[in-house]
């Protein structure tokens, strides 16, 4: 509209296929290698086999691929205006998850739409950003920095999370709270709040804690410290530890790993890969692939800062940081420094959702990237 | 615009510091990672092994028990079984039913089988069937193919080939109970056994071996993905020699019939127990199978004792059998001289009670060695009256009364030798002179096992110090334990050997009962002791006959000898647990022992022999 204008002629204004040349390929190789190590990972699971989980997750990354890139090529103004709806879709998707979802694992976390089992949760983590990204987008900076702004955001976190958390799926809860967060505060809330509202939930805590009963009071500290329940959690993350730490620098070698492949750890293929890859590659793998996802992160980060408009900025900050999350919950929970919830790694763990999430959260960064230069109207884009 | 730049720069600014972050917390997370796998690293490589490494044992094979012919006393066998492991069978209702054609499983077996596969890890074997004679085991075998999930294996257990006539000897083996799992990880084993009683208990180290071991990779539930060298074979268990005879023990146990009896035949040149035979007796080779509760409440109710090694557990008041013992006492002490004689007229009277003779109408005039050969009881109420206690408790230790003699075979009993300071301990009670005259015939308190009864005769026969042993640890046969001379006058001894030579003769007591007419001239001494005291009443009513009076209430017969009399070499020890007589009842099925151990010692050893499989 009218501030488009102001700005000159489009620069950005370019055709699908002009826009596909120009996606950063770099990037796009990047994240294909990450997913890659996750094919030779379930390889290795499989004891040496393609079959079940490489072929299939090498099939999922090729779907991944084209979905990122039509991501990647569709216009920023778009996705701008699927913001709100698509926060509505993934509510409405929670609740009928609430109603009709599929049991697993003694939670509800999947919706059964016929060719695969949808998690909506995974969903909501884009969706999420998005709204927020469009909210803060129509605020003018003065009235981001207000806290009477907030309502709005916390509703729109709010509503996701009470869903997710009920089903229950800590995990992807605490990715929304952080993603939400992350968000806020790039928005340009002052410090001084994160401050006060971290000192005041520390301060809290210990009344909390006197409140609670004795069996409560057990289940958080399971949940802090898994290793009391040698058992249950406890055992998961002892074994992990151990297939961690046996791989010394270099690791035992492809195929070679004991603790995977006598079936000591537990879900080798979905949370606890990553263990299987340091047993194998030892530390020197277990760095190179942090720096592969750090490569990727930091891209994401820059995208938002080179983005002229705000929208764009903090939707791929926001989704560089709803990844990071993945990458640091989940390797922070093999390692035992982080409670058992179940995050996956994206693109190396086995499972269509943490994939599809990577492949639409990368697009949409990489559409970010095309658009930087493009000014977008406060209240949408005006293309729908 | 300016406000624009403001929010921009509000952004860049928060987006490097969560950069910085994002920065810090990988570096959070590679250092944790370093920190596990390379400051702990060798910590976690060790605990990884441990988890995957799993040492197993080799169960190593049980050492054998020999005769001194070779002859297999315990052996092992092979034990064919059929295991079953469920994750292999497809349908495990078919294999079962399959192999239902070939061995019979009981519906018992089935449904313990049915429950064991609900239980346990599908890759676990389950024993189907065991204890397979050849011809079914190789039909299973041959069947194989049609078997999915069937194994079949080859075990050893133990084997007792002539197993009833060395029950009390070797014990049996059973599986180990809470206090054994403690003592050695072998009997944690699947199958482990354990010696019982007998020489298999006593020398249970001996006789088990070493264990192997082999080191097995296995995953997280504990199956075996395969075998890490080096592998350390597990080391056979000792073989022991025992100096038994079993032709003599075998033959011994037929002389004893039905009867609740022990029998000991000992070398009295070196010791050597030749025969330890104690009946009823029992099937050690049911315990290693596991024996019934059936027969097991049997064997604990029978009143003649199977369970019980009447040779060194028994003990029985040795009656005239130890009159020898008494009267080289008495000669000893100068109290009489082979010539003494004194008058039996049937009783003996001491202050208000009678003692009696056996012979209710007396001996009359009786010497030395008519009181041996005659058994007469009042010529050693005469002694008695004038004989300390405490001497005749001295002698009979001398002769190997009132103490054990560790052969190998638990449950030895030292019998009893009164004397006044045990009646004083135990009974808090002077001793009477009365007393006395009951022991001086083998009654009263004294006790004797027919073990110690067997070396009483051998010292008797030799004149040397013998003490037996059933353990040959040499492998010579002739062993020469040169044992130290009796501290007795060997003119009395040899006075004494003459009695007991007359008791073979016309006038002795075991002069009519000889079964075997052999040209081996043999010695002995018979002894029948009261079980109770025969009140006076009934003493004037006629004493009933043994053969009228309920067994637990007869007589035990008992008799002891040694062959042949001018050159003694073997010994034997009998007593029939209420058997009447031991003239009639003991002395019989001594004189036969006698003749049949003297019969193979003259035969040349056996070389060892190789038993076939079955």
């Amino acid at each position: 509209m009218g501030s488009a204008r102001m700005f000159g002629p489009r620069r950005d204004e370019k055709n699908a296929f002009q826009r596909l040349l120009s996606l950063n390929w770099g990037m796009i190789l990047v994240t294909l290698l990450i997913g890659s190590v996750g094919v030779a990972m379930l390889y290795s699971v499989a004891g040496g086999a393609w079959d079940p989980w490489a072929s299939r997750h090498s099939m999922r990354l090729g779907v991944a691929f084209i979905i990122m890139l039509i991501v990647g090529v569709m216009d920023i103004r778009y996705w701008m205006a699927l913001s709100y709806p698509a926060w509505g879709i993934g509510v409405l998707l929670l609740v009928a998850v609430e109603l009709v979802g599929d049991f697993g694992k003694n939670s509800q976390r999947w919706l059964d739409i016929g060719f695969m089992r949808l998690q909506p949760s995974e969903l909501m983590k884009i969706a999420l950003i998005m709204a927020l990204a469009r909210f803060y987008h129509a605020r003018p900076f003065h009235q981001s920095k207000k806290i009477s702004t907030l309502f709005t955001p916390l509703i729109l976190i709010a509503i996701p999370v009470l869903l997710v958390v009920r089903q229950p799926d800590f995990g992807t809860g605490i990715t929304l709270v952080a993603g939400g967060v992350a968000i806020i505060f790039l928005a340009g809330l002052p410090t001084w709040f994160f401050v006060a509202s971290g000192v005041s939930v520390v301060a809290a805590s210990p009344i909390v804690w006197s409140l609670m009963k004795e069996y409560q009071k057990g289940r958080v500290l399971t949940f802090l410290n898994p290793e009391s329940d040698p058992t249950g959690a406890g055992y998961q993350i002892t074994q992990s530890k151990i297939a961690l730490g046996s791989g010394g620098m270099t690791g035992k070698g492809f195929l070679e790993g004991t603790q995977s492949h006598l079936n000591f750890l537990p879900e080798m293929k979905t949370d606890f890969i990553f263990t299987v890859l340091v047993e194998e590659f030892g530390l020197i793998g277990a760095i190179i692939v942090l720096l592969l996802y750090t490569i990727v992160l930091t891209y994401g980060l820059l995208v938002g800062i080179g983005c002229r408009n705000q929208f764009g900025r903090l939707l791929a900050a926001g989704l560089s940081m709803t990844l990071f999350y993945y990458v640091f919950i989940n390797i922070g929970m093999v390692m035992g420094m982080m409670p058992v919830v179940g995050v996956p790694l994206p693109l190396i763990s086995y499972g269509g959702s943490a994939i599809l999430t990577w492949a639409i959260a990368f697009g949409l960064i990489l559409s970010v990237a095309s658009h930087r230069h493009v000014s977008l109207a406060p209240r949408g884009s005006g293309i729908i | 615009m300016a406000r624009e730049g403001l929010r921009y720069q509000a952004f860049s600014r928060r987006a490097f510091i969560l950069a910085g972050a994002q920065g810090l917390a990988v570096t959070a997370l590679g250092g944790r990672l370093y920190y596990l796998s390379i400051v702990n690293g060798e910590k976690y490589k060790l605990r990884a092994d441990k988890n995957r490494i799993s040492v197993r044992l080799l169960a190593p094979v049980r050492g054998e028990i020999f005769d001194r012919k070779m002859r297999k006393i315990a052996t092992n066998r092979r034990d064919f079984s059929v295991y079953l492991i469920p994750e292999q069978a497809k349908e495990v209702a078919n294999t079962l039913t399959k192999l239902n054609r070939i061995v019979k499983i009981s519906d018992r077996r089935l449904k313990r089988i049915e429950r064991q596969i609900k239980r346990q890890r599908k890759f676990l074997p389950i024993t189907v069937a065991k204890g397979l004679d050849w011809k079914t085991f190789s039909r299973v075998n041959v069947d194989m193919p049609n078997l999915p999930g069937v194994e079949t294996n080859v075990g050893l257990s133990r084997f007792y080939p002539s197993g009833q006539s060395v029950a009390h000897i070797v014990g049996y083996l059973a599986s180990p109970g809470e206090n054994d799992v403690g003592r050695n990880p072998l009997y944690q084993l699947p199958g482990a056994k354990v010696g019982r009683q007998g020489i298999e208990k006593r020398f249970e180290e001996e006789l088990r071996g070493e264990a192997g071991t082999r080191r097995v990779e296995v995953n997280a539930v504990g199956r075996e993905i395969r075998e890490l060298p080096p592998r350390q074979e597990a080391l056979k268990g000792q073989d022991l020699h025992l100096t038994l005879d079993m032709d003599l023990q075998e033959f011994t146990l037929d002389q004893l019939g039905e009867e609740s009896a022990g029998v000991v035949v000992m070398d009295v040149k070196n010791g050597d127990v030749l025969s330890l035979a104690s009946a009823p007796t029992f099937d050690p080779n049911e315990f290693t199978s596991g024996i019934s509760s059936a027969n097991w409440q049997g064997l604990l109710n029978d009143p003649r004792k199977p369970l019980l090694n009447k040779c060194m557990t028994g003990q029985y008041p040795p009656g005239s059998t130890v009159k020898m013992v008494i009267a080289l006492a008495a000669l000893e002490q100068g109290i009489i001289t082979p010539e003494t004689k004194f008058f039996c007229n049937g009783k003996h009277r001491l202050g208000n009670n009678l003692f009696h003779c056996w012979q209710r109408n007396g001996h009359g005039h009786v010497d030395l060695l008519d009181a041996i050969s005659k058994s007469c009881d009042v010529y050693f109420y005469e002694i008695a009256e004038k004989l300390d206690i405490d001497i005749i408790a001295e002698m009979a230790k001398r002769f190997g009364l009132g103490q054990t003699y560790a052969l190998g075979v638990d449950g030895e009993k030292e019998g009893l030798v009164p004397d006044r300071q045990w009646k004083r301990v135990i009974q808090n009670q002077p001793w009477h002179l009365g007393e006395t005259l009951n022991v001086s015939i083998g009654q009263g308190a004294m006790l004797a096992t027919p073990l110690q009864l067997a070396v009483m005769t051998s010292r008797i026969a030799s004149g040397n110090e013998v003490t037996p042993r059933l353990i040959r640890y040499t492998d010579e046969l002739d062993f020469d334990p040169n044992f130290s001379p009796m501290e007795v006058n060997p003119l009395m001894m040899r006075l004494m050997r003459r009695g007991m030579e007359m008791v073979m003769e016309p006038k002795g007591t075991a002069h009519d009962y000889r079964r075997s007419k052999s040209a081996i001239k043999q010695a002995g001494k018979t002894g029948t002791a009261q079980v109770r005291r025969i009140s006076r009443a009934e003493r004037e009513s006629g004493v009933l006959k043994n053969d009228e009076k309920p067994w637990a209430a007869r007589d035990h017969a008992l008799f002891v000898g040694y062959a042949p009399a001018e050159n003694p070499e073997v010994a034997v020890s009998v007593l029939v647990q209420h058997g009447g007589g031991g003239a009639s009842k003991a002395a019989p099925i001594g004189r036969a022992v006698l003749d049949k151990a003297l019969e193979l010692k003259d035969k040349p050893a056996l070389p060892p022999v190789e038993q076939g499989e079955a």
